[in-house]
């Protein structure tokens, strides 16, 4: 019971990380679709006082993998060595800008350290997402495989197509946080990206049994063949869900659609590898820690994150409605 | 060049660069309760912008610092798995609670304390900086607790080889805990205290915002008045309780070679140890001292380094001058409050323009003596991981050392970038000094504020 449960805790963690991160990412990403600098410091504000606490949710999916699976933490984090920390050194780059770009008098080369640091950081993410499914090869307990066996063209494509999810992702925040020709340039990113991100679901869920061929056999046998349809379902209908709610301007409607998609896709996959936490061998009993660890560190999640919950909803219920011309920098 | 060796100058280069900055951010965070405490029970408008302009300085610390922190919450993973494997029982939610206490406690409520001001009332806004504040202060605590579990480990026991946890309560407040946590928040708050100090003592040469700066200067001597000599005694308990638990790393601290027998045991003052011919090539020592320091007894038996086998000594010119450094910069800051003392009884304390430049040349120094304790801390404990228990060779990830080159070359080219840049817009800011211009927000407003202008007459008068 208590291994589910941290089960479940690493997964909420990280699709959290994926969701709110994605957005300030995906923000950062549509950088480069403006020259106004004021309509960049609109973006900038937007995220600014969030995008911190969203990263920390990455940070805790780390530490609940460490608690909860030491194993799979400490071999997915020596095999998949160069794309975490491309991704740590891009996360820096993006980190740093917030405050170095409101005291620099040239905002261009933070504008460039911005876009191309969270672009690192997502490319790298798809990487690692990449690798992580195209399997590990472990001995005795330890990784033993190629330290560049992450790299292969289905790991690529995931990187390319978390560009155009984050886009999504970013381009439906935008249109909840702001107004006017910057709102309209998001309802044209949010449409646009919402088909490509469409195109890549589609090819990510032929090229997965293709990649990885046990997929396959999980999925016609049961008790699985019984469900896993209706991920893609699921992806379909927030898919379609998100074109008219941008077709008839509506303003929160696509930033939900947008995360059902992504959770679609995300439970899909879940469903598709369990129980590898380490594919294609480890699962996530075998990799589980000490039980009184557990039990611990549990008690502690159970009184301390309904807590973090309540606050982050508070910090962003201060900061709600349309990200006007105040400007949060000095 | 292996991976094990690498891995640690990466680790090193990593926590080295990290440090420097919750160095500050802790202290400041506790200074920035103070003034917005005196800025809501006064509701002297000075406070609100001295509030507002070392919150500059605490938001340009705090980008940083998160960034090179979130590096090393993964390095455990990424270039000592085979450790974190071993202990993870134990270790891990040392460091889960850390991220659930501590970094969503400060990231939460960052953005209302930075970007707040225009939306929350004035009492949440103080609790959003307290909070912020306490988060910095819990995470210490957790990160130490792990460290120091590292050096003192405590509720454990091994079964084939691997940690299994025995009493979380004992893991978590083992024999180093406290002392450790309390040595290193207070070495926090002096060095902020010294940088505030630092600055402002710069300003009030300038002639710049004299009232301003005449304040924050009360202020940070007052807080390193109180810790420039609790610091010197929180390292005197840091150092008897290494003298209890890790024998070897004290032997080394002092290059005390031989144990002595009936008589006391000297203390070097200067000293070359050479690790290969287990002795001093050139030594200045008082006899007994170091008996009487550690043992509180002029012939209290002291162990030396030849004690130990020769694989399981660590390097004791390293820790000797690392540690003999930190002192000195301890007695430095204390030796300057104490004149401060004396120009406080004579009122000459914001004028005395000597001990300003003395302010403002030591305001650094805080920096290096966290750099040289942590030197002191993590070199003293090699060539164990866990101390006594895993050396370091048997802890690292079975990865080739190309990786760790890649990473490694990366960070050396990223963080002195990142460093300077972030040392050339710390200036600028200061250079800019306080905004007493910019109009305070409306939910901000007290009733009854005492307006800046009243202040700055009444102590322009004084």
């Amino acid at each position: 019971m208590d291994l589910i449960l941290w089960a479940c805790l690493v997964g909420l963690s990280i699709i959290l990380y994926v969701v709110l991160d994605g957005f300030s990412l995906g923000v950062a990403l549509l950088f480069p679709s403006t020259k106004d600098e004021r309509e960049r410091d609109l973006l900038m504000n937007s995220i600014a006082p969030v995008w911190d606490a969203n990263q920390t949710w990455l940070v805790l999916g780390g530490g609940a993998l460490f608690v909860a699976f030491p194993m799979v933490y400490g071999i997915l984090f020596s095999a998949l060595y160069i794309p975490l920390l491309t991704f740590i050194f891009g996360l820096i780059f993006r980190g740093v800008t917030f405050e170095f770009r409101a005291n620099a008098d040239r905002k261009q080369p933070w504008n460039r350290a911005f876009f191309l640091g969270s672009l690192v950081a997502v490319v790298a993410q798809g990487l690692t997402l990449g690798g992580f499914l195209s399997g590990t090869k472990v001995v005795e307990g330890q990784f033993a495989g190629d330290p560049l066996n992450w790299l292969n063209p289905f790991s690529l494509m995931i990187g390319i197509a978390l560009i155009a999810g984050y886009i999504l992702l970013g381009s439906t925040y935008l249109i909840i946080k702001t107004t006017g020709s910057v709102q309209e340039k998001a309802y044209g990113q949010a449409f646009w990206s919402a088909l490509v991100v469409l195109g890549f679901q589609i090819l990510v869920t032929i090229w997965t049994p293709i990649h990885y061929p046990s997929v396959l056999s999980n999925w016609f046998s049961s008790p699985r063949i019984y469900f896993i349809w209706t991920f893609p379902l699921l992806g379909l209908a927030a898919f379609f869900g998100l074109i008219r709610s941008i077709r008839s301007h509506r303003e929160i409607l696509p930033f939900f659609c947008s995360v059902v998609l992504f959770l679609a896709g995300y439970l899909g996959l879940v469903a598709s590898i369990y129980p590898y936490a380490v594919p294609p061998t480890i699962t996530f009993q075998e990799a589980a820690a000490q039980r009184e660890t557990l039990r611990f560190t549990l008690w502690g999640v159970i009184i301390v994150l309904p807590l973090v919950l309540g606050y982050t909803v508070y910090s962003y219920s201060v900061f709600r409605g349309k990200v006007g011309k105040e400007s949060y920098y000095h | 060049m292996d991976a094990i060796f690498l891995s640690r100058i990466q680790f090193a280069v990593t926590t080295m660069f990290h440090i420097l900055f919750p160095a500050l951010t802790i202290g400041l965070s506790v200074f920035l309760v103070v003034l917005e405490f005196l800025w809501l029970s006064t509701k002297d408008e000075i406070y609100y912008h001295m509030d507002r302009f070392w919150g500059k300085v605490f938001a340009i610390n705090f980008g940083v610092g998160v960034v090179s922190g979130v590096v090393l919450e993964f390095e455990f993973g990424t270039n000592f798995s085979r450790f974190s494997q071993l202990v993870s029982n134990v270790f891990s939610p040392l460091l889960a609670f850390e991220v659930m206490t501590a970094f969503f406690l400060e990231s939460g409520f960052l953005g209302i304390m930075l970007f707040g001001w225009e939306k929350v009332s004035r009492r949440v806004h103080f609790l959003s900086t307290c909070l912020v504040a306490l988060g910095t202060i819990l995470s210490a605590f957790w990160i130490l607790a792990a460290n120091s579990w590292m050096q003192t480990p405590a509720g454990y026991r091994v079964v084939d080889g691997k940690f299994m946890v025995t009493d979380f309560s004992s893991a978590i407040f083992n024999p180093s805990t406290l002392t450790r946590t309390g040595h290193m928040v207070a070495a926090s708050f002096e060095t902020t205290a010294f940088v505030v100090a630092g600055i402002s003592a710069y300003f009030l040469l300038k002639g710049r915002q004299l009232p301003l700066f005449r304040l924050s200067l009360g202020i940070a001597l007052a807080m390193a008045a109180l810790f420039s000599p609790l610091q010197i005694y929180l390292g005197d308990l840091s150092g008897r309780q290494v003298f209890h638990h890790q024998p070897a790393k004290l032997a080394a601290i002092e290059a005390h070679w031989k144990t002595n027998v009936e008589t006391g045991a000297p203390f070097a003052v200067i000293a070359l140890p050479d690790m290969k011919g287990e002795q001093n090539l050139y030594e200045v020592a008082i006899p007994n001292l170091l008996s009487l320091l550690v043992t509180h007894s002029i012939t209290g038996q002291v162990q030396g380094l030849k004690d130990f086998p020769k694989e399981d000594r660590p390097n004791a010119f390293i820790l000797f001058w690392s540690f003999r450094l930190m002192v000195a910069i301890g007695f430095i800051l204390f030796f300057v409050m104490v004149w401060a003392a004396f120009l406080w009884r004579k009122g000459r304390l914001c004028v005395h323009r000597p001990f300003l430049w003395t302010l403002l040349s030591v305001h650094p120094l805080g920096f290096l003596a966290t750099e040289l304790g942590w030197i002191t801390n993590e070199v003293g404990r090699q060539p164990w991981v866990v101390y006594n228990l895993i050396r370091t060779a048997e802890g690292v990830s079975p990865i080739p050392a190309g990786n760790v080159i890649w990473s490694l070359s990366l960070f050396l080219i990223i963080f002195p970038v990142i460093g300077a840049i972030y040392f050339f817009y710390l200036l600028k800011t200061l250079h800019r000094g306080p905004d007493l211009s910019s109009p305070i927000p409306l939910v901000q407003r007290p009733i009854g504020m005492q307006p800046l202008q009243r202040t700055q007459a009444r102590m322009e008068g004084e």
